[in-house]
Order: C-alpha cells, then structure tokens, then sequence
C-alpha cells in the first residue's frame, strides 16, 4: 500500500502529533538491539526476530483507514482524551461493545455502541454526559470503528 | 469465453469527498468550484435540481447560492486526489485487471464472471466502496467498454439505491441504444452529433445500424470502433500501461490581476517547477519550452496574449535549467501597463531521460544538478511541495505576507487526509 499521510509543511512542536502512515511505515523498532561482539558472537543472535513495523501493528486496512482527532470529555473513561488521536477503520461492520464515530443529525460524534433489550445506545464514557438511543427515526450513521486512541504521555520538545 | 466490461463511477465525486468529512452536507445543496474559484464543476443531486448548470461561473449564481443557501467550496485537489487512491485501491480487489480512466472512473474487466454473479458482484463492488471510503459510484456492465460507458449514463436513470446496470441481453442493448442521443455516446461528441443529425443519425442505435463505409467516411476508423463497440464487438481493451506524456502544461489563474515583470516571474516560476517535479516523476526530458501570458483587455486596446518558445541546448529535467530558460522567454513577453490574468509553461519534446542526448560543448554538470533535484524531489515529498523551492519562485510566509499571485481558493475545505495539521477534528 502507498503512503496516505505525509509529513506537514511546518515543523510541529511534538513529533508524535505527526502521524504520516509512511514514517510509520519506515518506523521499524528492533525487538532485540543487536551488537557486534568482538570475542565471541551474542548467544542472542539466533533469536533475532523480524522488527515491529508500528503502521501494520496500528492499521489493518491502510485504504478505510482515517486518523482523527479527539475534542472534548465525552470518552475519557474509556481512555480517550482531548487531543488524542483516533485510529479508525471503515472496513470493519460496527457492532455492540464497539467505540464507533458516526453522525447524528450531521454532526459527528465518538461513542460506545451498546445493544440492551434489544435496542441500540450510543454510550458515552463519562457520566456528565448522557446515553443517547438510537432509534428509527433519528439520523445516525456509522462512519467507522475506533480501533486505535493515540495519547501522548509526554510532551517533547 | 465473451467479454464483459464494468465502468465504475464516482457519483458527484468532488462533492462526496466533501461530504464524507462534513456529513452535515448531506440532503443539501452543495457545489464545488474550479481552479481559482471560477466555475461549477460538481454538484450535488439537490444543487442540479435548482437548475445549477455545469461550467455555470459562480458570480452568475449569487443569487441562488444566497437563496437557497447552497454550500459553495473551492476545488481541494489533495483531498480528492487521496480520496480517488482510496476508491481506485478499493476497486481492484474486485478484478483481475482495472484501467484508471480519469479522477473519478474505472473500467474493469468482469469477463470472468459468471452471468449469474454478475449484478451481485456489482453490487458488492458498490457496497465496499462506500463502507471503506464513503463515496457513492455507480456501475455499468457491458460486453465493450463503449457499452458499458452507455450504461453507466443510463444507471442515472435508476431511482433505487443500488445503481447497478447490466446491458447484455439484446432486447435491453437495443433498447437502450435507442434512447441514448448520439451526441452522448463515448466518443461521438457535440461536433459530430450535429454532422450525424443531417444524415438522420440522431441515436446511438441509428448509429450502429448505419454502414460501415459510411461511418468510416464521415468519422474515420476511430468512429467506426465506435459503432463496432455499440454493436457489442470489443475493439477497445484495457489500457493498462498509462503512456508516458508527449508534453505537460502547468498553468493557472491569478488571483487578483499581476501587473509587475517580477510578480509574473515568480509565478511562472513556480508553474515551472511544478511541470519540471512532473516531468522528473516520469523520468522525462524536455527538448522545448514554451511560456505564454494572457492579460485583460486594456483601454482601448484588446485582451493582450503572447507566447515564446525555447529550444534548449541539450533535453532537461533540472529545475534550475528550466528556470533560466523561463526568465529568458518570458522578459520579451512582458508589456508595461496591462492587468495580467494567467500564466503558464509547456514543456514538450519529451525524452526519456536515458534517451536523452548531450551536446559535446554542454557546460552543464548534469549529475550534479541530478543529485541536487533527487535530494529536492524526496525533501519536498516528505515534508510539503513547497518546503524546498527554488528562490526565484518566490519566499512568502502565509501568516506575514499574503503570495498576491496565489489563486484564490476561498473556501476550501481541510485536506483532512494528507495533512495532520488539518486531520478531520470530532467534539466527543
């Protein structure tokens, strides 16, 4: 697959606000640190594996996949902050216990999608705020499953 | 084993891009403009049904726009561009060849399907296109790719969602060959339609019932492959290898009229570059380079147009060679005193760079200038087109200065995919 995102024009503050899927795909961190031992050869050398390739670890279907990101409290029970970064996929069909983004009355939203006595709700992770039904009449659409929140923990400079 | 084409299209495509990210826009009328914000170029379903032509320039349609309160956006080309690979990437699961037919249309070989499977593979085709990337497209399905164009123009027709359309039976062919004008066949064209109309060739069945020497004589072999393919013989088949280009424009409209030599010179500047970044991308050479500039009417005089064409010493891709050339063509075309609308360069007499041949008295360091533009090509395709940028194009920082040549693109909407500065934002 071709990259989808390339780097911005302008250099942004935290480098992991910046998230191009073709630096993650150049993005391979060893599993092991292999060294050049002069003596005697690593006894690890024989249990080097391939390296963690970050893009195919966070995106499954690069072609559905879109990064968006999080404004506002709604979710942050379920570990989604504001300013995060939400990995979400197109390809996968939304069902109950999932985190989706969809529209409500064309407007978008992020919420858990949950399935009681047969009717739907869309849930939010944060009790300040209310769990809306879905019903008939209404118009929600499902625009794609969250599979991935991106937080960055540290700030750097 | 018979053959059967599928031409996919994007339905209203740029105004779906816009829509997958703002589903606000959705039931609504919505427009997007052209290059410099001039005219309509794609509309929605409720922006046709107020009557809204393609082509119409937008200072005809305030009225209507305030009106009805349509929702107008300038051309976003970053975000339709990613938004075409996604729907291109999604679609050639669904056959072992696909030809990429323009931004928004594909043609692709079904030959393999059983009749049976056809409609619902069809419409599986549709399904996934629209989960994976939100787009709308439509499907026709024929035995030649002139039938298949033909019936995806009927499947507007089609009032139901799902809009698929199969033509093979001969009944159905037949049918629809009667009710599709001639001029609207793949192909005919406005110009020909009306030579066709005083022969009492008014529909694409007229057409493919008329004689062979009489198609060839009056629209020579290429609309006689025409007529054979309405017949439902395949003359045309997939064209898989895009050719390299014989020559490449890059041109645009200012946004407000330029009237300093220096101010032209830094836009065609940059049209330069962008053609000489293509040109590379395609591994060519150009032989000859052509600018020209188009100016408004002034006083009592006429819209001023002129043009100057360089052969150059030895075939290039080196966007400072292209550069020098360009100032030299361009300062005898300037004249003090007129209001210039547009520049633009043509590079023809493309080589391939391998091909290209090199005069014994070259001065030039030719791998010097290769290294210079390879490290260039790869620092501007990680970090933005205009990171490094030959001086003479011009330095403008957005946030001081505004590029007065610019075009104008008023309301564009984010390039949501390709930019993280702009990601598509959700208030949860």
């Amino acid at each position: 697959m071709k990259e989808i995102f390339t780097l911005p024009e302008t250099t942004l503050a935290f480098p992991f606000e910046v998230l191009p899927q073709q630096a993650l795909q150049e993005l391979e961190l060893p599993m092991l640190q292999p060294y050049i031992a002069a003596g005697f050869p690593s006894p690890a050398d024989d249990y080097l594996e391939d390296h963690v390739n970050l893009r195919q670890l966070l995106i499954r279907n690069p072609t559905a996949t879109y990064l968006v990101r999080v404004r506002g409290n709604s979710m942050e029970d379920a570990n989604i902050y504001d300013e995060d970064i939400l990995v979400v996929d197109r390809s996968i069909k939304a069902s109950a216990g999932q985190i989706l983004i969809g529209s409500v009355n064309g407007e978008f939203t992020v919420k858990r999608l949950v399935s009681k006595d047969n009717k739907l709700y869309l849930q939010p992770a944060n009790q300040d705020f209310t769990t809306l039904e879905v019903t008939e009449d209404m118009d929600f659409k499902a625009w794609g499953v969250v599979i991935w929140a991106l937080h960055q923990t540290a700030k750097i400079k | 084993m018979a053959a059967l084409y599928a031409l996919a299209d994007c339905n209203n495509f740029y105004v779906s891009c816009e829509r997958v990210f703002a589903p606000h826009l959705e039931g609504r009328p919505v427009v997007v403009l052209s290059n410099n914000d001039g005219c309509v170029i794609s509309r929605s379903a409720e922006a046709k049904a107020l009557g809204i032509k393609m082509g119409e320039p937008e200072f005809l349609i305030k009225d209507q726009i305030r009106q009805h309160n349509i929702q107008v956006f300038s051309s976003n080309y970053t975000l339709y561009g990613d938004m075409s690979r996604r729907v291109m990437a999604t679609m050639t699961q669904f056959a072992p060849e696909m030809e990429v037919y323009s931004i928004d249309e594909a043609f692709l070989d079904f030959s393999h399907l059983k009749n049976d499977d056809v409609l619902k593979h069809a419409t599986k085709l549709r399904e996934t296109v629209k989960l994976w990337t939100g787009i709308p497209v439509s499907v026709g399905i024929a035995p030649t790719k002139t039938l298949a164009k033909l019936a995806n123009r009927l499947t507007k027709e089609i009032k139901a969602d799902n809009k698929v359309l199969l033509l093979q039976d001969k009944y159905e062919l037949n049918e629809a060959l009667a009710r599709t004008e001639v001029g609207d066949v793949w192909g005919i064209g406005r110009r020909n339609a009306q030579k066709l109309a005083s022969f009492g060739i008014y529909t694409a069945k007229d057409l493919s019932c008329a004689s062979d020497s009489f198609i060839r004589k009056h629209l020579t072999v290429v609309g006689l492959r025409t007529a054979k393919e309405l017949r439902g013989e395949p003359c045309l088949g997939l064209e898989l290898i895009t050719a390299a280009k014989q020559n490449m424009c890059t041109s645009r409209s200012f946004g407000k009229p330029v009237t300093s030599l220096e101010l032209l010179h830094e836009a065609t500047a940059s049209y330069t570059a962008t053609c000489a970044a293509k040109l590379r991308r395609q591994k060519s050479c150009a032989r000859v380079l052509t600018v020209f500039l188009q100016a408004y009417p002034f006083k009592n005089e006429l819209a001023y147009y002129n043009s100057k064409t360089i052969t150059l010493p030895t075939a290039t891709n080196s966007t400072l060679e292209l550069l020098h050339y360009t100032a030299l063509a361009l300062k005898p075309l300037f004249r003090e005193g007129y209001r210039y609308k547009k520049t633009g360069v043509i590079l023809s007499e493309l080589n391939h760079e391998q091909t290209t041949q090199t005069s014994f008295l070259d001065t030039v360091d030719r791998a010097k200038h290769q290294r210079l533009m390879e490290v260039m090509d790869k620092v501007n395709g990680l970090w933005g087109k205009q990171t490094l940028i030959a001086a003479a194009q011009g330095v403008y920082d957005p946030k001081k200065q505004q590029n007065p040549w610019l075009m104008k693109s008023m309301k564009m909407s984010p390039r949501y995919t390709t930019h993280p500065a702009e990601m598509l934002c959700v208030q949860v």
